[in-house]
């Protein structure tokens, strides 16, 4: 919406400031100037941007009513400038409400005897300023009315009326031609403007082509009426129809606007058109609209509630004093309250017809607050005798970003959403907490979006894709957010994980193949993060398996992983399946991850070992095992299983750490025969309260050589 | 390389002194010249070397013309001569030596170092924005992310036929139409119902503060995302003021963007909060000048906020008292303040970010400079 400050000044000659500051000071009240241009006919036109709940501050008599109360200026009413030329031989129109709950007054008036041609003076000049389009002069009467005090009226070219006007519902299937020339089938929920014989206008919205004022027409009937807000909101919505007219009645226009309307239309029709005012304005009212607009009961207000809501002002007479009470009934009268003192502080607020958002007392307490502007109030700051809660989760979530971050791993933030068919293939009950199904959404952004996420695992793959697509090929990134399962009768939520990995592992030293660098990796990053937490502190509490891959996963090429026999994630390289989809071309290695489950766990607590003042001794083996014989076989047989209490051997007392120093495979089979490898480990053995003797480490290399020979090792030399 | 072999007329002391302190000068002149490597090598065997060395050569040549009486002196020099050069060569060899050790190492090149992973801009930003209201004695708040329409409108005010309920607007669960209008299942569009939730499990005093994800329909371009991240604020309390509301907003934004910041309060409009304020930080780029990120302004708008409606507090007392609570939030005596931020739109201005998309790429050229 424009405003001319022109035409607002002639509301306002005293304006005490120029169109700068009143654009500021207005805006600053939340009747917001966006932009200030210069305007043809003088003055700066202003594009405004005003709330909806305020359709009474969108025409220029409602901007000077608001500039009128920051200033403390007086306004003349709204009221009929001039008496009319009226003859008053003839009677009123005759006007019938039937639909009584939906319109609550309808204004007639005729004009006999125009001579239509387009608009001069004030009119034509406003016009060209704002840019609206001229159409036949009694048509652009309505347009300015509009404009100047905000309530849509209409002509009709009288003589297309047949009988009197009867404002009713619609008979369903009744056609009505519109003013845009479209043709519309109504319902019996539309309300229309008709004569005793046919639907003349669609009320409140447009109005109808046959009845419409052309350039032939002599003879006019001026309506300025009063529509119930809901159905016209729900007219325009089913036939697609928003225009100024809808606009205001859909959210209230002002109940006692409809004569000042009809009057000043019918004025300036005379103006531009000539003719005659035939007979009395009508005016048709239904009390029990009426009632529940223009003459609503007051409602009270208690200056202290003003106070208590409003706080201290910063104003420099009575700052850090709450408002004063002469200012809060200074400010409501401006804006047309009606106040009336009760008591001490106290008020019966008769509210005006054209602010049908003020109901309550906190609605008026905004409008001093409002008027008085928001930053002459003080800024304080309340005491608090409350307890601040602690976040159950913050730390374990907070060691997990910075786990993943000092592993190298990026935090990124993915899509919620997935397709359908992501959803099936990742979807896991068993790492959902038990609870099965995907969500789908009822008006999903896209196809691929139809389901939400039930695993961070898809949109980590469709992230390592984005990068992959950009040649970016060195990633590492993790995700941590909500996953869902459940159905769309019943979701639930959990906190998920996803690891991506791509490019470039660390070289896989003397243990892994070159091809499986990356999953050792990812496994390392794995054992590092479930690691910070408590209940994978016992030997043997974490363990992993190659059984039940999902079908994401290349068969062989993953894990899932185990915490005290609860399954915790999955992980391993993308299928060829799903490479070959997102139009990959090297391994990706995703790893899915309850972190729901890792929340209910403490964070490990270090508990510091005793160092040993006494020398460590280093012992190699050297063996070779048929492939069959896994890491986790030869480390149980050595010290003891979690299902054995994860004790130590017996027979070594004092043995420190075992671990996997070389692994070989000769793919020509020459140096380790095929289906076998060997391995070079290293035990260390240190006592924390003697040095160990010669005989007794000698006997438990014995030892250990025969554990391995056990298990089908041979021992190379 | 080469030295001139010098004549030898006589074997006389004079001519033999004259003679070696040529052969000496020469050698110390060539010694100087000496790059290392390869160079060193070349010097000893050009005057030491077994068959071709100069040494070897002038001294057969010489011993065997020399008179015998001359030939004790001869040795005598030969020795002194092939010391000295030793000592040439052993000293160039040290220097070169200490050279390589300065000079071999490229100080200019990259460091090794293991890759640390990035922090997210979000995560970031919202740490931080949650940080600062910890400090000022607020508790976290967390809340689902798919919400019933009672939390997510109904008890915020929004009448029915509001137009955020309408799908346009809003992501809904499937299969809702038969369910009662408020227990529908939809994405939140605001952390807001979390206020709602936390009072109905607390009563009164309150200092909330509200991250988290929230999503809209939404065409995606570069300011707009159906997903995106919101902080929001709720304190309620007897004696919560407006003025109270302002002045822990202005605080929060300094210790945000810095004490030079100034905050104004505009009104706005929002279902649940009355009066309701749009709030603007004087630009940080240009410190209210204007610029052309604060549009030649010199202000930028950063939250929304208002004293919650007393329409909210019934609605809570309402959904208490139906859970057999009590009423507690009665809006005679208690009052209270809201605010709500979003974090893509100050991570976007603080780190001038052009595109809202990036932040939800995976993009790692973009994460990357977080790090």
């Amino acid at each position: 919406m424009n405003i001319l400050t022109q035409w607002l000044r002639s509301y306002l000659p005293r304006l005490p400031v120029d169109d700068r500051r009143l654009a500021e000071d207005l805006t600053l009240r939340g009747i917001a100037v966006e932009g200030e241009f210069p305007a043809s006919c003088g003055g700066t036109l202003y594009e405004m941007d005003i709330t909806t709940n305020r359709v009474d501050a969108m025409n220029h008599y409602g901007v000077a009513r608001e500039a009128a109360a920051i200033y403390g200026l007086h306004l003349e009413p709204l009221a009929p400038a001039a008496p009319l030329v009226e003859n008053r031989t003839g009677a009123g129109f005759p006007v019938r409400i039937e639909a009584e709950d939906l319109c609550g007054r309808f204004t007639a008036r005729m004009i006999r005897g125009v001579r239509i041609g387009p608009s001069t003076g004030t009119i034509a000049r406003y016009f060209a300023a704002l840019g609206q389009k001229q159409i036949l002069a009694p048509v652009d009467v309505t347009n300015f009315a509009w404009m100047d005090m905000g309530h849509p009226t209409h002509v009709f070219d009288l003589d297309k009326i047949e009988g009197g006007i009867v404002v009713r519902r619609a008979r369903a299937g009744e056609r009505l031609r519109l003013l845009d020339g479209s043709e519309k089938t109504l319902t019996g929920d539309d309300l229309v403007v008709a004569d005793e014989e046919k639907p003349l206008a669609l009320a409140g919205v447009m109005g109808g082509w046959d009845s419409r004022v052309t350039e032939a027409t002599r003879n006019i009937l001026v309506e300025a009426a009063w529509f119930d807000p809901a159905a016209i909101r729900s007219s325009s919505r089913r036939h697609g129809l928003h225009t100024d007219a809808s606009h205001r009645f859909e959210r209230g226009a002002d109940f006692n606007a409809a004569p000042l309307a009809n009057h000043l239309v019918t004025r300036l029709v005379v103006e531009q058109s000539g003719g005659e005012v035939e007979g009395p304005l009508v005016d048709v009212k239904v009390p029990a609209l009426a009632a529940r607009t223009a003459e609503r009961p007051a409602i009270r207000l208690e200056v202290s509630q003003v106070r208590r809501i409003l706080g201290k002002t910063a104003d420099e007479e009575g700052a850090g004093q709450g408002i004063a009470e002469e200012i809060v009934a200074r400010h409501l009268k401006a804006l047309g309250c009606d106040l009336t003192r009760q008591a001490e502080g106290e008020y019966a607020v008769k509210l005006p017809s054209w602010r049908l958002d003020l109901e309550r007392e906190i609605d008026l307490i905004e409008e001093v607050a409002r008027v008085h502007g928001y930053n002459r109030f003080a800024n304080t700051l309340p005491a608090f005798q409350g307890t601040v809660r602690e976040l159950a989760h913050a730390a374990q979530e907070a060691a997990i970003r910075q786990t993943l971050r000092a592993l190298g791993y990026t935090e990124a933030v993915g899509s919620t959403f997935v397709s359908a068919e992501e959803a099936e293939t990742f979807g896991c009950a068993e790492l959902a907490g038990g609870v099965e199904g995907a969500v789908a959404m009822g008006n999903p952004l896209s196809a691929e979006a139809g389901m939400l996420r039930p695993s961070l695992a898809p949109g980590m793959a469709t992230m390592l894709a984005h990068n992959l697509h950009r040649d970016v090929s060195v990633v590492r990134l993790f995700e941590l957010g909500t996953v869902f399962a459940g159905s769309t009768a019943e979701v639930k939520e959990r906190l998920g994980l996803a690891l991506g990995a791509t490019g470039a592992a660390k070289a896989g030293g003397s243990l892994y193949r070159p091809e499986d660098a990356l999953f050792y990796e990812v496994k390392g990053a794995m054992e590092t993060l479930l690691g910070k937490f408590s209940s994978a502190q016992s030997a043997g509490s974490l363990s992993f398996d190659a059984a039940g891959l999902p079908d994401w996963i290349e068969p062989g090429r993953g894990a899932r992983v185990w915490l005290n026999g609860e399954l915790v994630a999955v992980f391993g390289e993308l299928s060829a399946a799903q490479l070959q989809a997102r139009k990959l071309r090297q391994p990706c290695v995703v790893a899915g991850i309850d972190a729901q489950r890792l929340l209910a766990d403490a964070l490990r607590q270090p508990v510091v070992t005793e160092l040993s003042r006494f020398q460590a001794v280093e012992r190699d083996f050297s063996f070779l095992f048929p492939d069959a014989v896994t890491w986790a076989a030869i480390e149980t047989a050595l010290q003891g299983s979690a299902a054995q209490g994860a004790s130590p051997a017996k027979e070594v007392s004092d043995l420190r750490s075992l671990r996997p120093v070389e692994i070989f495979r000769d793919p020509s089979g020459k140096a380790v025969p095929f289906g076998s490898y060997s391995l070079l480990l290293r035990a260390v053995f240190q006592s924390k309260e003697r040095t160990l003797a010669e005989q007794e480490i000698a006997s438990w290399t014995e030892w250990v050589v025969a554990r391995l020979k056990a298990l089908g090792g041979a021992q190379r030399v | 390389m080469s030295a001139a072999i010098p004549e030898l007329r006589q074997f006389d002391e004079a001519e033999l002194d004259r003679v070696f302190a040529r052969l000496e000068a020469d050698a110390a002149a060539q010694a100087r010249m000496l790059t290392g490597g390869e160079s060193l090598e070349a010097f000893r065997l050009q005057w030491l070397g077994r068959k071709q060395g100069l040494l070897g050569q002038l001294s057969a040549a010489w011993l065997k013309s020399a008179p015998t009486e001359a030939k004790p002196s001869l040795g005598v020099r030969f020795n002194r001569l092939k010391a000295q050069i030793e000592s040439l060569l052993e000293e160039s060899r040290q220097q070169d030596q200490a050279g390589s050790q300065a000079s071999g190492l490229d100080v200019t090149l990259p460091g090794a170092a293991p890759r640390v992973g990035a922090e997210h801009p979000l995560v970031k930003t919202m740490a931080e924005i949650v940080g600062v209201f910890q400090r000022m004695g607020y508790s976290v708040g967390l809340g689902p992310e798919v919400e019933t329409d009672f939390y997510n409108f109904e008890a915020l005010n929004f009448p029915p036929n509001h137009p955020a309920r309408d799908t346009q607007d809003t992501l809904v669960i499937a299969g809702q139409e038969r369910k009662p209008l408020r227990e529908r299942l939809l994405m939140r569009t605001h952390t807001s119902p979390v206020q709602i939730r936390s009072m109905l499990e607390q009563a009164p005093p309150l200092r909330l503060v509200i991250p988290g994800k929230v999503h809209r329909n939404d065409a995606a371009d570069a300011t707009h995302s159906p997903v995106f991240h919101q902080v929001e604020g709720l304190c309620v309390d007897t004696q919560i003021t407006f003025s109270d509301l302002k002045g822990t907003l202005d605080h929060a934004m300094k210790a945000l963007f810095g004490s030079a910041v100034k905050t104004r309060f505009f009104p706005s409009f929002f279902p649940f909060t009355e009066p309701s304020a749009d709030v603007q930080i004087s630009c940080i780029f240009c410190g209210g000048k204007g610029c052309r990120k604060c549009k030649h302004s010199g202000w930028i708008e950063l939250l929304g906020c208002g004293m919650v409606d007393p329409a909210v507090f019934e609605a809570v007392n309402q959904r208490r008292s139906e859970l057999g609570r009590e009423p507690v939030y009665d809006t005679r005596k208690i009052s209270g303040f809201a605010f709500g931020m979003g974090v893509d739109r100050i991570a976007m201005m603080k780190y001038g970010i052009g595109d809202i998309g990036l932040l939800y790429s995976g993009d790692l050229r973009f994460l990357e400079q977080f790090a």
